[in-house]
Formats: structure tokens, C-alpha cells, sequence
């Protein structure tokens, strides 16, 4: 497999974007990484999206994209895989490029979740489980989290997973892009109401719109090009799709495999990752996360949160520029603003949130309760 | 759920009724071709035990578009008297009964109306056991 | 009269619902005092409730005190008032979720509150005739109150469930004789578009319930029938507490053989499930041997009569499942908004 490097990112501002389209988002941030890779050609698309289907009444996503950025001719399709569609274009795409078949490839993601009733964006990721069992008896996204967060709290006590909305949102004071770009105390997140005890409101991840999109290149592209680059890893495992029939609820297995592959595609170790983009859709996950993927031992992640290690000044800054809960989460597009992130952290790109001499970062991506994982490595070259 | 696919999820959401792998014990609510856990390929009919225990609970303010109108509800984790774990609405539950460890019972009832005109989804609830019957 | 002899009662079960609202509560928002109440509270189907979960609660129970296999009952007879589908049967379901399905027989029935009883008569012929080995016959209703009416404050909810078969050691009854008196009296109905049933007054008194009951329980007392003294338990259709206590003493039967099966009112008047109910009170606390004269009252109008004598086996079967006074004594009272919430009076366009 060849090495695959990312040559280019562009964005939009995660919010409610009333006046505009999914596809108008979707051509918004990918000619934005065209222009940063100094591209106006790629040899295939890969768009992640999780709801057009159900929002936009909109399927065939792929050749939607390729018309609407005037490549009508190449190949271009849909990924999907719940939440973590964005990160499943990445790494169909990095497939692409790793195997010498393409020289570059466009990864985009975008969601319009604005278009759809907030109890419509839950029924879309109730989809996530099976329509006869979870959907069928209206056990949501939100109350399977809130039924791990029980467990948790038995267990290990829970005080401090408030801590990671807080953290988050540390970060994104003044991120252009972010959804909210504002500080959140601790008192606010403890005193807000509950979506599904006991997960508060300011817990969960927000509705928002947006997209983000990654050229991907080969080697040999690479060494002609003057954008700053960086270099990919994409590993991914599945579980099974409810938590609770796996053997240990409290542990993603999912993450912990795709973590233990990509550090090894990387030749890493963990202690060579500066940074890591959690997956934070709501503060069990985002603890689940950094436990699973052997960055906290079970039931200490929280602690580290309130603790301020993961802070930017911290020994294991986390969502460096909000992550989920701060920066926004528009499902399909949450990966690659993940990766985005991480690139312009390893390319001394990243402004106020720079964490400074970051060599490596990884971001891990989740589709629906720990069922799908993906982990992404991005390293300074 | 379409009428087709709510017809042939019938023994599983009225009854409980499934499957168990007879390699690994794995419960499966369709019969499958494979485990969904060993992939083994030999399975046993089974009807879930009805009695179980109230493992966790959650109680959802802002539910799917299906549940609006029942609002709020509960979801609980239940483990049944045969170790399996299944999840379930919660009904009829006075709030001083809604804890965990307290012994429920599967019951049939309402999951979901289709409007004035489509039809009516029944499937099983969990209640608190109010009352226990001797065993047959 | 007809003397029976060839069906028993395997099974039964009687449901009711947690909820309760006091008439008093809503005598509160019609100005209503209570000496002019006709029962004390009555039960309310929960939101998730209709008359085909009900009857599959009851019908549960009564499979659990029968023991036999759900597969071996042919015909699953729901008489109801208030069945959720105009068209489709809650037959079918209740035997789908009982793992009675396929069943040979499953239409649903309709004579008022005595659809319950026509279905146990069916039924009793079907086993008679030896069309099928086993039979269940259920009575449910979530009965629909007109607000401010004089049957808001009685109309309830309840399901009551029989599994019959041939008589054998594991019977807990034996259906004795039986009586039918019909006859076309208008005295309350609901054309099928109407929410609620409309009645009229004071005629379904004494040209409607009375006659009718006293009709067909004379039909099984004179002559060559039976006597009010070999008689134990006298269970009569209760829409209220007065008429079955003065159809008693209409016909010269004591107070105290009335009141064992007396619920109305505790839980108010249930409808198809109504005089069942009375009988599945009965039956959890009757000695082998004691005899039941079983009256229900249907307006349209007739009334249904049994002889049902009870037998040994009752006395190892009756705890298989739980008795009807653990559903009669576990409440949880609820306010007039919370009633009309339930009832889907405020949802409701």
C-alpha cells in the first residue's frame, strides 16, 4: 500500500443554515479544499452523508456532487455508515489512493439537519439499530447513551463527564467555523434539563448544518504539490449494533480495535499521539471513547477532563477546536471536520488552538452506539 | 414499521418468541441463517422468559417523531429471569416503583398508532410486577 | 333451559386496569354531589391499553390455570363494544399473541354488554358439538363515557377470559344448564359513527335490564330448574350497584349471595367483561362442589344464564395465575384531565 497524504481542506461554518442547500454546502467545502491544495481535478469522489434519504428526499449523493462541481464524468458515490459516513468516504477514498489506483481523490461530507424537525433528526439516528427492535419501541440514540451512562455512574461514579462539554467549549472560543463559540460552565451543563435521564441537554451534541471535505493524494502527486501536507491513516472495526448485546456494554471494542490498527498502520505508539479529536456526541461517548481506546484506564476519563489534562495546555488535548459539542456535529460531515482539524494542527496551521510541536494526531469517529468505529491518524511530514 | 415487516416481527414483539443459537446461547429475535455471535448455524425455537429485572432506565422528554404524543416515556434495560437482556418500554409505573432491581413482567399493549386510518402496532411493555403468581 | 353438561371451564383470567378516577372527582366538574353517584370509582384503560391487549392479559391467565397448549384452541371468541378495529378481528391478535395462531374460528362479537357471555355460549356449543377441543371466549371493553353523562361515571374498562374444553380431572367447572332470553328492545346503542352510545333513560330499567334478567334467570329457577337454596353464588350483570341488588330481590334471592360477585362498585361497570368479571371474583374464592348462577344483561336486548358448578380441581389451578383481587386492590388514582388524556378526549381533533 502507498503512503496517502491529505493536500488540501475546506469547510463551511457549522449553524443553521436556512437559506442554504445540502448540495450548496457540499460544492462549498469542496472547492474550498481544492483551492487549498492548489487542485482543480480529482480522479474520484466519495461523499459521506447519513440523512439525505430521509431529510432531503435526495439518494444518489455522488453524481449530485460530481454534476453540481462540473466533473460530471468521474466516479463519484455515497458512503455511508450512520453518524460516521464522513469517516467511511475517508477511508473508502483512502483506499483508493493507497492502492495506487487513483493519484486524487475528493472526500467530501455534509448534512442538512436544519431541514428536518429535531424529532425527525432523532428518528433518522434511530435508524442506527434495528426497525423491529430499537425503533420499533422508540429506544432512541439518546436514551441507549443514557442507559450506558447509568451503568457507568454504578460502576464508576460520574461527577466529572460533565467535564468534557466544558472542556470543549473552552476550545472553541473564536473558532470561525463552530457552531457555538462560547464557553460553557460546568453550573450550566449540570443545571440544564435532561433529554433522557440522566443525559442533560448541554451533554449532547447540537442540530446543526455544515460540510467539510479532504483531497487526498498519492506520492506522487505529493512531492509536485506546494499546499502543506500531511500524511493519512484510516483503520475501522465494527461491533454489534446494540450495546448491550455485546459482552461488555461499557467498553467499545469497536474503538478499541480501530485505535490498536491504525497505531500500528502508523507505526505509533500512543504515547506518540499529541492530540486527539474524541468522539463527543454526548459526554459518555466522548468518555467511552478515550477509555476504550486505552487513553484513560475505565472510569478515570472524566477526572482527567475536570483535572484540565485534556485542556490545549493539557497533557492529552482533546477536541482542539470544540470537537461535537462545540464545534458541531452535522453527522456526515463531523469525520472529515475532524480530519480537517487534525491536518491543519500537524501543518502549524491551527491559530489560537494550536497545540504546539503536535507530531501525530488521531480523531475517531463513531456510527451509531459504538456499532461502526473508525480511527484516523494524521501525521506531521 | 411497514405492514409487511411488522407481520413477520409478530412472534418476537408480541410473544418474546425467538431463537437461541445452540452453540453459544445467543438470542436471536428473527431466525437467522448464521449467529449473529459464533456464526454457528443451528438454532432452537424459544420463548423468552416474561419475568426479569429492572437493570437501568432512562426516561426520554424529547423522543422520535413516532413517540411524540407519548411523551415523556421510559426505556428500560432489563435482564430476564434467563439472564437474557432485552430492551423495553416501561408502562404503568407509579415514579417510587421506577428503580433499578425492581422485578417487572412483560405485558402486551399499544406501541404505536398510525394515525386515525393506518394500523395499530402492539408489541410488549414491561410493568412492574405487582404481583407474583406460584410458578406452573 | 338447556341442560348442558358436556363443557367446562379449564381456564379463566379477569383484567383490569390500574387506573382508577373517583365519581366524586367527576361529579367535581359537573356539579355533580354524591348522594346522587352510582358506583364509588371505575377502572380506565391505561394510554397503551385497547381491548385487544386487555383480553391478551386475560386470556394469558386463564392459559396459565388451563396448562394446555395454546395450538390446541380452535376458535378465540372477543365480545367487546369497543373493539379497536371496525373491520379486522381481535380474535386474530389475541391468538397471535398467545401462540394460539392459526386457529380454526376468531370473529369478534357485539350484543352490548353481553357480547362477552354470546361468545361463552358459542364457544360452549363448539366444544359440545366437538368442533373444536378447546375454546377461549373473552369479554373486554374500554367503554366510551359521553362527558357529562349519566354513564360517564360507570363506564369502564376490563377483560375477563374462559378457556373451555371437554370436562376432565384438570376442569375447574362444569357449565351445568344454560339460558338465553332476547328480544328486540332499544334501550341504549351507538350507530357507527358516533363516539359515544346514547340511552334512554329510565326504559332501561324496568322493560330492558330487569326484564330481560329476571327472564332468563326465571328460566333456569322454575319448573323443573334449579332452586335459589342449592344455588351459592349469584353473579349478575352490574352496570350499577342498585340493579343487580334489586333484580335479587326481585326475584327473592338473598343479598348475601349476591354481594361475593359484586364489583361495580369498586371498578364500575366494564361492559362485555362486566358479569364475567363478577364470575371470575367468584370462582377465585367458590369451594368444589358450590354452585353459581352466572345472569348477563346485553341491551339490544337479552341476557345470557348459566349454571356453572364448580369442581376439585379449582383448588390446585386457581393460583396458577394471580387472583382478580390483586388487580382490584392495586390502584393509582388519577384527575379528570389525566382521564380525558387517557381516553384521547384531549389528542382527539
Amino acid at each position: 500500500m502507498g503512503k496517502v497524504f491529505i493536500a488540501g481542506v475546506g469547510f463551511t461554518k457549522i449553524a443553521e443554515h436556512w437559506d442554504r442547500s445540502l448540495d450548496g454546502l457540499l460544492v462549498e467545502a469542496s472547492l474550498k479544499a481544492f483551492d487549498n491544495a492548489g487542485l482543480s481535478e480529482v480522479d474520484s469522489i466519495y461523499v459521506g452523508n447519513a440523512l439525505a434519504e430521509a431529510l432531503q428526499d435526495q439518494m444518489h449523493l455522488g453524481a449530485a456532487v460530481a454534476e453540481d462541481l462540473g466533473l460530471a464524468r468521474i466516479p463519484a458515490f455515497r458512503v455511508e455508515a450512520a453518524e460516521a459516513s464522513g469517516a467511511a468516504a475517508l477511508y473508502a477514498g483512502f483506499n483508493e489512493v493507497a492502492s495506487g489506483r487513483a493519484d486524487a481523490v475528493l472526500v467530501v461530507g455534509g448534512e442538512k439537519l436544519s431541514d428536518g424537525l429535531p424529532e425527525e433528526v432523532s428518528s433518522g439516528l434511530m435508524m442506527g439499530g434495528r426497525p423491529y427492535y430499537e425503533s420499533f419501541i422508540g429506544a432512541d440514540f439518546y436514551s441507549l447513551n443514557a442507559l450506558l451512562y447509568r451503568i457507568y455512574c454504578e460502576r464508576y461514579g460520574c461527577d466529572n463527564l460533565a467535564s468534557f462539554p466544558v472542556m470543549s467549549h473552552a476550545h472553541a472560543e473564536g473558532v470561525a467555523h463552530a457552531q457555538y463559540p462560547f464557553k460553557l460552565s460546568l453550573e450550566k451543563v449540570l443545571s440544564s434539563p435532561f433529554i433522557a435521564e440522566p443525559l442533560r441537554r448541554l451533554e449532547v451534541s447540537g442540530i446543526g448544518d455544515g460540510a467539510a471535505a479532504v483531497i487526498l493524494v498519492g506520492e506522487r502527486l505529493a512531492g509536485k504539490l506546494k499546499s502543506p501536507l500531511s500524511q493519512l491513516q484510516v483503520a475501522s472495526a465494527t461491533d454489534r449494533l446494540n450495546p448491550f448485546d455485546r459482552e461488555s456494554p461499557l467498553r467499545f471494542q469497536s474503538v478499541g480495535l480501530a485505535v490498536s490498527l491504525v497505531l500500528r498502520d502508523a507505526r505509533l505508539s500512543r504515547n506518540e499521539i499529541g492530540f486527539i479529536e474524541l468522539y463527543d456526541a454526548t459526554s459518555i461517548m466522548a468518555a467511552l471513547c478515550l477509555e476504550s481506546s486505552g487513553f484513560a484506564d475505565p472510569g478515570k476519563s472524566g477526572e482527567l477532563a475536570a483535572r484540565g489534562e485534556l485542556d490545549l495546555g493539557g497533557s492529552l488535548p482533546c477536541n482542539t477546536f470544540g470537537g461535537l459539542k462545540a464545534r458541531g456535529h452535522p453527522l456526515g460531515a463531523t469525520a472529515l471536520y475532524q480530519i480537517a482539524e487534525a491536518h491543519l494542527q500537524v501543518t502549524d496551521q491551527a491559530g489560537r488552538n494550536q497545540v504546539d510541536s503536535a507530531g501525530a494526531g488521531l480523531a475517531i469517529a463513531i456510527g451509531g452506539v459504538g456499532a461502526t468505529a473508525f480511527a484516523s491518524i494524521v501525521k506531521r511530514v | 414499521m411497514r405492514v409487511p415487516s411488522y407481520w413477520r416481527n409478530m412472534p418476537f414483539i408480541y410473544r418474546l418468541s425467538g431463537w437461541r443459537c445452540e452453540h453459544c446461547g445467543a438470542f436471536h429475535p428473527v431466525k437467522p441463517l448464521l449467529c449473529r455471535r459464533c456464526r454457528s448455524r443451528r438454532f432452537s425455537a424459544v420463548e423468552l422468559p416474561r419475568t426479569g429485572r429492572l437493570r437501568a432506565y432512562t426516561i426520554l422528554r424529547s423522543p422520535p417523531k413516532e413517540f411524540k404524543d407519548l411523551a415523556p416515556y421510559a426505556i428500560g434495560l432489563i435482564e430476564l429471569d434467563d439472564g437474557t437482556r432485552v430492551l423495553g418500554q416501561l408502562t404503568d409505573f407509579r415514579s417510587e416503583e421506577l428503580r433499578n432491581g425492581v422485578r417487572v413482567e412483560a405485558v402486551f399493549r399499544r406501541i404505536r398508532v398510525n394515525g386515525e386510518e393506518g394500523l395499530i402496532e402492539y408489541g410488549y411493555k414491561f410493568r412492574p410486577v405487582a404481583r407474583e403468581a406460584s410458578p406452573p | 333451559m338447556v341442560r348442558v353438561g358436556g363443557v367446562a371451564i379449564r381456564g379463566y383470567g379477569g383484567y383490569v386496569p390500574r387506573y382508577r378516577i373517583r365519581a366524586e372527582e367527576i361529579g367535581r366538574i359537573w356539579g355533580v354531589g354524591a348522594a346522587e353517584l352510582p358506583v364509588g370509582e371505575k377502572s380506565v384503560a391505561g394510554p397503551d391499553e385497547d381491548v385487544a391487549t386487555m383480553a391478551v392479559e386475560a386470556a394469558r391467565m386463564a392459559l396459565r390455570r388451563a396448562g394446555i397448549d395454546p395450538r390446541k384452541i380452535g376458535a378465540i371468541h372477543v365480545g367487546s363494544e369497543s373493539k379497536p378495529y371496525a373491520v379486522k378481528p381481535t380474535g386474530t391478535i389475541v391468538a397471535e399473541a398467545i401462540g394460539a395462531n392459526p386457529s380454526k374460528l376468531a370473529a369478534d362479537f357485539e350484543f352490548a354488554c353481553k357480547a362477552g357471555t354470546e361468545a361463552l355460549s358459542l364457544i360452549s356449543g363448539l366444544i359440545q358439538t366437538g368442533i373444536i377441543e378447546y375454546g377461549l371466549a373473552i369479554g373486554a371493553d374500554t367503554a366510551q363515557g359521553r362527558p357529562r353523562d349519566a354513564l360517564e361515571y360507570t363506564a369502564a374498562s376490563g377483560a375477563a377470559a374462559f378457556i373451555l374444553g371437554k370436562p376432565d380431572r384438570q376442569a375447574v367447572a362444569l357449565i351445568e344448564a344454560w339460558s338465553g332470553y332476547v328480544t328486540d328492545t332499544p334501550d341504549f346503542w351507538r350507530r357507527p359513527f358516533d363516539r359515544y352510545p346514547v340511552h334512554a333513560a329510565r326504559f332501561t330499567g324496568a322493560p330492558a335490564y330487569f326484564k330481560h334478567v329476571v327472564g332468563a334467570v326465571k328460566s333456569l329457577l322454575d319448573g323443573d330448574g334449579y332452586s335459589i337454596d342449592e344455588i351459592d353464588y349469584f353473579v349478575f350483570h352490574q352496570p350499577n350497584v342498585k340493579f343487580p341488588l334489586a333484580a335479587a330481590k326481585m326475584l327473592g334471592i338473598p343479598k348475601e349471595k349476591v354481594l361475593p360477585g359484586l364489583l361495580s362498585d369498586k371498578i364500575g361497570n366494564t361492559y362485555s367483561a362486566c358479569s364475567l368479571l363478577g364470575l371470575v371474583k367468584v370462582l377465585d374464592q367458590a369451594q368444589p362442589g358450590q354452585k353459581i348462577l352466572l345472569a348477563s344483561y346485553g341491551s339490544g336486548a337479552g341476557s345470557d344464564a348459566f349454571i356453572i358448578k364448580v369442581l376439585d380441581a379449582i383448588l390446585e389451578r386457581r393460583d396458577l395465575a394471580p387472583r382478580l383481587d390483586s388487580f382490584l386492590e392495586d390502584k393509582i388514582y388519577i384527575d379528570y384531565a389525566t382521564y380525558l388524556k387517557f381516553r384521547g378526549e384531549i389528542l382527539r381533533r
